[in-house]
């Protein structure tokens, strides 16, 4: 398990200067450098969208209209969601894919390096399309991230450049799902069967077949959105004969998936987190392959449990609450899993541990709404409203973001050969892990009173809760700045990371150097 | 001091859960669904309270775990890892439960579906329309139609810099200028639609919530029973003007209701509309 020190510079010259520096950049073919990008990108489309959040409950913090428009809170609301799925979630976890995946399976880089450095670079022009639709007359996409038509077709100028980011976006996933794929298939070092792969590879590798079922349905439906608008046909359009609840279902056969691929990979850094600061191995790997896959197969048979109220037959809705309870199965079996992994361990608190102990709780706080958003009869109370909204926070920001949190924490010393300043760290964590909770918990409360989303303002009744939610959401926002200052900091120097940096760390990526070489693995280490 | 932690916690836990029974609709500080006033609306607060007791049991089971093993097995406090990494028995416990706990919640809630998705036997039906941003409700077996608006004070308070504090509107965006009026103890059938975009339809205290989608027609039905006036608001985001398309229904006496009809069934002239 050695690592043959490559010389970087064998072959490359490097001139001084700002052209060669970008150029450098934009071609390379890299894992580590394109994971490097796709982290950077991904932070910075956490304070785009972070922002608008901003906005939004900058504007909900008291009743009555402040700051902005209906119109221009709708495109908030709106944008703020496409931001963080498409620019920030799912940008940051295939990030550290590219940074990791090939580091646990002994490869020297992804199987499609060119396709890789495509991947990335749609991503930022994906967005900029996107994000510069807000100087058009008409601003930007106002009809929720789900873009449900008719509404959606009442978009101005904006729409086409809509549709476009959305395609781009999507083709990028593709392409680094087909990528992440053949990489694990072909290039796992000998000795490594899929079995004995860390939890963290197979979690990708599942999301990835997630993937390329899924993104190519959603560029089926915004395309079926874009003819209806501008090549006369009415897939959607009851007036000619279609059927707005049709882009429905298509839309969330593609949606449901979608934010499993989202919250798998969180979970596979949770189970390589755990296991390491508790010094024990993860109880149950296989049980926690086979309920990963379960999860992802599931996944695909509960789409209309967004629709509940749309209209649907006994039989269907009936369907679509029994698969949808039955994901719980699955999910708690991970859940006992890591928390059997903590049970009899010798645990240490480390930033990454801090985060990935929240995501625990926290991230089992939003499976329960999502028990009882399950219950049809109870659903059509909590529908479009404040309690789903608080539901898919939890599941999203202590889960998935929380799982990436830990992820860069953990993995920040192997990237950047220093240790992180770990009380700036520990302040990050617990600012954050209280913010969270006061800007979302109470949301349940607002949902439960009454109060529909995606409104600008309300009944004077729910301004009390209101207010605490709006108080969180400006402590959480502030406190990632201290997420920004660790990170620079870390970069520029600290105390020198060993090789396998965690005490209890385990796995390939702990036997190169920290920072880990340009190159590595270009002789394929041995698994006994 | 970490017992006093685990006071303070389920102290907190306690609290919380007081404030669970109180139901009072749109009330300041409402945390809880509230029971509603038809047949169905207790059935399904009903069921809201089994799961969200459940998961809290759950809930305190698995965090309890938790925050024990934080406690109990750290590094400082001389722990030393144990290595196994299996528990066939743990396993098949914590698979089987949960899936039993699963049918105990489903077959209720599968029995209030079917009671919900039954729209026979009802003496009165409603047309209901979504449209940008009002609702028009048509009575179409008396003949008598017309369209709810936001109430004028509202629509003023409302607008940015208007300089109005909502609080001093009553009814603040709850308040419409025709409400929908029905008789008390009588099933009523919604058929819903829409002229434009996706609305719904929404009404926490019966428990109605279905979207008014064009070129259908979804059916709901209530049967409320206890006057008053309920409030609730559009429930699919339907452009600007979402939030600010309420619905309003009051339930009165069979008589009120009698009279209502038929004032309302009087030529435009003497209406107020």
């Amino acid at each position: 398990m050695s690592t043959t020190a490559i010389d970087v510079h064998a072959g490359h010259h490097h001139p001084k200067g700002v052209l060669p520096w970008i150029m450098r950049w934009v071609t390379t073919t890299n894992h580590k450098d394109i994971g490097t990008m796709y982290l950077v990108f991904a932070l910075s489309m956490f304070f785009v969208g972070g922002l608008m959040a901003m906005v939004i409950r900058a504007e909900l913090f008291q009743p009555g209209l402040q700051f902005v428009d209906p119109h221009f809170f709708n495109q908030m609301t709106t944008v703020h969601a496409l931001i963080m799925i498409f620019g920030a979630v799912m940008p940051a976890f295939a990030g550290f894919a590219n940074w990791m995946v090939p580091l646990m399976i002994g490869a020297p880089d992804m199987a499609l390096p060119r396709l890789n450095n495509w991947s990335f670079w749609l991503l930022p022009f994906a967005t900029l399309l996107l994000l510069m639709t807000f100087l058009f007359p008409g601003g930007a996409p106002a009809s929720g991230w789900t873009m449900y038509p008719p509404l959606v077709l009442q978009t101005g100028n904006a729409f086409p450049f809509m549709i476009f980011a959305v395609h781009l976006l999507g083709l990028s996933s593709i392409m680094a799902a087909i990528n992440i794929i053949v990489t694990i298939m072909n290039m796992r070092a000998p000795g490594m069967s899929l079995m004995k792969m860390p939890m963290f590879a197979w979690t990708w590798l599942i999301t990835a077949y997630l993937m390329i079922l899924a993104m190519p349905v959603l560029a089926g439906a915004v395309t079926m959105l874009l003819t209806d608008q501008f090549f006369g046909t009415s897939f959607f359009t009851a007036g000619g004969g279609g059927d707005p609840v049709m882009y429905q279902h298509i839309f969330w056969f593609f949606g449901h998936p979608e934010v499993y691929i989202i919250i798998l990979p969180a979970f596979g850094i949770v189970s390589q987190v755990i296991p390491t600061f508790s010094r024990k191995p993860l109880f149950g790997y296989a049980a926690m392959v086979y309920a990963t896959a379960a999860i992802a197969f599931l996944s695909l048979i509960v789409w209309a449990h967004h629709m509940f109220t749309v209209g649907m037959p006994l039989g269907g809705q009936l369907f679509f609450m029994l698969t949808t309870m039955i994901i719980a199965i699955p999910t708690g079996v991970k859940v006992f899993n890591w928390t059997a992994t903590m049970w009899r361990g010798s645990m240490t608190f480390e930033t990454p541990m801090l985060f990935a102990v929240a995501f625990l709780f926290l991230f089992t706080i939003g499976g329960f709404s999502g028990l009882m958003v399950a219950i049809v009869p109870a659903d059509f109370q909590y529908h479009d409203s404040y309690f789903v909204v608080a539901h898919f926070h939890y599941v999203l920001v202590p889960g998935a973001v929380f799982g990436a949190f830990a992820g860069a924490y953990y993995w920040l010393p192997k990237w950047t050969g220093h240790m992180y300043d770990e009380r700036l760290g520990k302040w990050h964590f617990w600012l954050t892990a209280v913010f969270v909770n006061v800007t979302f918990f109470p949301q349940h409360f607002l949902g439960l009173a009454g109060m529909p989303r995606r409104i600008p303002d309300y009944a004077v009744q729910f301004a009390d809760f209101n207010m605490i939610s709006s108080i969180g959401a400006f402590g959480f926002g502030l406190a990632q700045l201290i997420f920004v200052w660790v990170v620079i900091k870390c970069i520029r120097g600290g105390e020198k990371a060993t090789d396998q940096v965690w005490e209890g760390a385990e796995g390939l990526e702990w036997t190169v150097p920290s920072p880990a070489p340009h190159h590595t693995f270009e002789t394929p280490p041995v698994i006994k | 001091m970490q017992m006093n932690r685990k006071v303070g916690a389920f102290a907190a836990a306690l609290s919380m859960l007081a404030a669970f029974y109180s139901s009072a609709a749109w009330s300041d500080w409402q945390m809880n669904m509230p029971r509603g006033v038809t047949t169905i609306s207790s059935e399904v607060y009903g069921l809201h309270m089994l799961i969200l007791w459940v998961c809290v049991v759950i809930g305190i089971g698995v965090f309890g775990a938790m925050v024990y093993a934080i406690v109990k097995y750290r590094k400082d406090n001389g722990a030393q890892a144990a290595k196994f990494s299996h528990n066939t028995l743990a396993e098949v416990t914590w698979t089987t439960i949960p899936a039993i706990i699963l049918i105990v919640l489903a077959v209720p809630a599968a029995e209030t579906l079917v009671k919900i998705e039954d729209t026979t036997g009802s003496e009165l039906t409603i047309k209901v329309t979504g449209y940008q941003w009002q609702w028009h409700y048509d009575y179409i077996d008396d003949g008598v139609q017309f369209f709810s608006r936001l109430d004028r004070d509202s629509n003023a308070a409302r607008r940015r810099g208007s300089g109005i504090d909502p609080s001093t509107v009553e009814n603040y965006l709850l308040e419409v200028d025709n409400p929908v009026v029905v008789p008390v103890d009588t099933k009523v059938r919604l058929l819903l639609t829409s002229a434009d975009v996706l609305h719904a339809w929404w009404m926490p205290e019966f428990a109605v919530k279905k979207d008014a989608v064009p070129g259908y027609i979804n059916e709901a039905w209530f049967h409320a029973l206890e006057e008053g006036t309920y409030r609730g608001q559009c429930a699919e985001l339907c452009g600007m003007d979402h939030a600010y398309m309420p619905i309003v229904v009051r339930v009165v006496s069979r008589e009120e209701y009698d009279d209502w009809l038929a004032e309302k069934s009087r030529p435009a002239l003497t209406q107020a509309d």
